[in-house]
């Protein structure tokens, strides 16, 4: 970290407990300037907690927090740079919208015209002008959230921390957010804390991404990153749809690990660290990444018989059971040549792997 | 009512409409006997002739309206002059009133805010110690606060012993008394209703504001305040109104000189003294006044509310 491009926020060894409940084990993050940051894990991980400390809700416990460089644990949160926008939105419910988005210019400072002036530019920006004269009561979910957004980046903060702020919209606009947001932060240049349980938002979203489970950090890295190279089980099974299978490894050869599966088919994948011979360990390989064929495709094929497909409209998902071994799950896109790949139920079939789709894990 | 007018011969909306009618009974019952009949009876007896042992003569006549407001001369035969003693009187009684209810919000409030503001199961304890002091008559606690005020009194004892002052500061059978007595009478019916204001306040806003740089001082005013405003107005009302009417306090703390209107209300129906019309004429007096400011506080809302709006 050098003096002259520091990083937008640092976490440095931050630890938070509630009386004997620790929340957040030792967690060290950098968070670059600019960039679309998302913080991912199911609820209870510690992510939300996090995102408060940063924002001065909550105090460290230990460790130290720096925005730009400068230490920012003991400002109260009215003295941070940083804007949130919650939930639940918080708009001020006895505020016009022209006023909720005015409030923190007006509290920086400026004057009440200027402010309001601004405002009605941010507004504008959110596309919500019409409205500027109504309460938030009087909006929907959608523009409410828009609001509560426009309210956040009017005091044009250096970090913006979105707490799980699509959480409570319907698929589609939520979809809709997930572009507007990416473009509104690529437009302000403002770096954005992103919140979510959401493991499909957190991969379209964000510039890079950190998986957290029971107050840790289990991997930082960006999208492909993290859905193609877990680094241990929780991200593998967290992220995305994945099959896990038990294997043993026979040997190491040349940075690939040769194993078996307990039905005794071999199978070839890259070798990770602290993985040797004799261990037992798992396998991960996404759905998608394995085919179907009526005949041995490649050395890894894996005699298999069709249980079940699943419409699921862009795939198809199909239910195998391995001979002398678990069932796992093969996703064929909906396609002209994907459809050549759909078997009946009882049909034998053989499982093949995508050169490098499997991936190690120990636990 | 809505439901009614687009389907007036409709049967099921007439058993509807006749069992709604049965179902209000017993409130119009409560209300006619309760609230109803007792103000007739005084609208009634504020226009009769007074009798001297107490009572009424069954003749119609405004003397008693006509005592409170104009000065006719000791035989009732000079021209009439505005008479000032009972305006006064009035007058005293509605600031008095009006400055108990500005101490029980300055203390309410922060009280409200504290306990509101405690964990969920502390906050039954809370409220519950607020209400102990209650549980003992009122009369009572009035004249105990009586001793507590005295020159001779703890408060001046440990004045004194702590060199705070040199004589004994004189509070009894002053306005201040007056004022401690109601604050202190009616505290709770503050603390309740901004209590449950503040309960049911969304303190994420108050993380908003700060998050949008706003200190403390102005979280509380701009965003607090404005959201518990209907349980503020609801204590002021509850403090202000029976206050306005006590005889309790100012009697046994303000001494002669600090009357107030509860007071010579109370005057004219005890024992034989009593004016009876007069008393009644004072009370509709001081409900019509109270109406007045209630009207008017109604009207002021509406108004703000539209602007807001």
């Amino acid at each position: 970290m050098s003096l002259e491009n520091p990083n937008a926020i640092e976490v440095r060894e931050a630890v938070k407990r509630y009386g004997n409940f620790t929340a957040l084990k030792t967690i060290s993050l950098s968070i670059k300037d600019n960039e679309f940051f998302t913080l991912l894990g199911p609820s209870g991980c510690g992510k939300t907690t996090l995102l408060r400390m940063i924002a001065g809700f909550e105090d460290v416990s230990e460790g130290a927090i720096f925005l730009y460089g400068e230490e920012i644990e003991g400002l109260p949160p009215h003295k941070r740079p940083v804007n949130t926008v919650f939930q639940n939105y918080a708009l001020f419910p006895h505020k016009t919208v022209l006023d909720n988005v005015a409030f923190g210019l007006q509290m920086r400072g400026n004057s009440k015209a200027d402010s309001r002036k601004k405002a009605g530019e941010m507004l504008e920006l959110v596309q919500l002008s019409q409205f500027a004269n109504r309460k938030p009561s009087q909006l929907s979910g959608g523009q409410q959230q828009r609001v509560a957004l426009a309210r956040a980046l009017a005091p044009q903060p250096k970090v913006l921390l979105l707490d799980e702020p699509l959480s409570a919209l319907d698929l589609k606009l939520r979809k809709a957010m997930q572009l507007e947001l990416k473009h509104l932060q690529r437009e302000t240049g403002i770096t954005f804390i992103f919140v979510t349980h959401d493991q499909e938002e957190a991969l379209t979203m964000s510039d890079r991404i950190a998986v957290m489970s029971s107050g840790e950090l289990q991997q930082l890295g960006d999208a492909r990153e993290i859905y193609e190279s877990p680094r241990n089980m929780f991200v593998a099974d967290f992220i995305g749809e994945t099959n896990l299978l038990d294997v043993s490894v026979d040997r190491i050869e040349s940075g690939q690990a040769v194993c078996h599966l307990d039905g005794g088919h071999a199978l070839t994948c890259p070798a990770i660290e602290d993985v040797t011979a004799g261990l037992n360990v798992h396998l991960s390989v996404r759905p998608e990444r394995l085919i179907l064929t009526t005949g041995p495709d490649t050395d890894t094929g894996m005699k298999a018989t069709v249980r079940e497909n699943i419409f699921v409209g862009t795939d198809i998902t199909t239910l195998v059971d391995l001979a002398d071994g678990p069932q796992i799950t093969v996703r064929t896109s909906n396609s002209a040549r994907g459809n050549e790949r759909i078997f009946e139920p009882g049909s034998p079939v053989f499982v093949n792997m995508e050169h490098g789709a499997a991936r190690l894990l120990v636990d | 009512m809505a439901g009614g007018a687009t389907s007036g011969g409709n049967a099921v909306t007439d058993t509807y409409k006749e069992a709604r009618n049965w179902l209000l009974l017993p409130a119009w019952v409560t209300l006619s006997f309760l609230v109803l009949a007792p103000v007739l009876l005084m609208l009634v007896y504020s226009f009769l002739t007074k009798e001297f042992r107490g009572g009424v003569i069954w003749e119609f006549s405004l003397a008693a309206y006509d005592q409170f407001f104009f000065d006719r001369g000791l035989f009732g035969d000079d021209p009439a002059q505005i008479e000032w003693t009972y305006i006064a009187i009035f007058w005293r009684s509605i600031w008095q009133a009006g400055a108990a209810t500005l101490l029980s919000l300055a203390i309410g409030f922060p009280t409200a805010y504290f306990i509101a503001t405690r964990p969920e199961k502390q906050r039954v304890i809370w409220v519950f110690l607020i209400t102990i002091p209650y549980w003992v008559n009122l009369l009572i606690r009035t004249v105990s606060m009586r001793f507590l005020l005295r020159d001779e009194g703890p408060l001046n004892s440990f004045f004194m012993a702590t060199g705070l002052v040199d004589g004994p500061v004189h509070m009894i059978n002053t306005n201040f008394a007056v004022q401690v007595g109601l604050f202190y009478s009616y505290l709770p019916f503050m603390v309740l209703p901004i209590y449950a204001a503040v309960e049911r306040y969304n303190f994420t806003l108050s993380e908003a504001a700060a998050d949008l740089y706003a200190n403390k001082w102005i979280t509380l005013r701009h965003i607090v305040l404005p959201a518990v405003k209907p349980g503020v107005i609801a204590g002021c009302i509850l403090v202000f109104v029976p206050s306005l009417g006590s005889f309790l306090a100012p009697d046994l703390l303000g001494g002669a000189k600090n009357f107030m209107i509860g007071s010579l209300i109370e005057e004219q129906f005890k024992g034989n003294a009593g004016n009876w019309p007069f008393g009644a004429a004072a009370s509709m007096i001081l409900l019509t006044m109270v109406l007045i400011i209630l009207v008017i506080y109604a009207r002021a809302q509406a108004r703000s509310d539209k602007e807001a709006g």
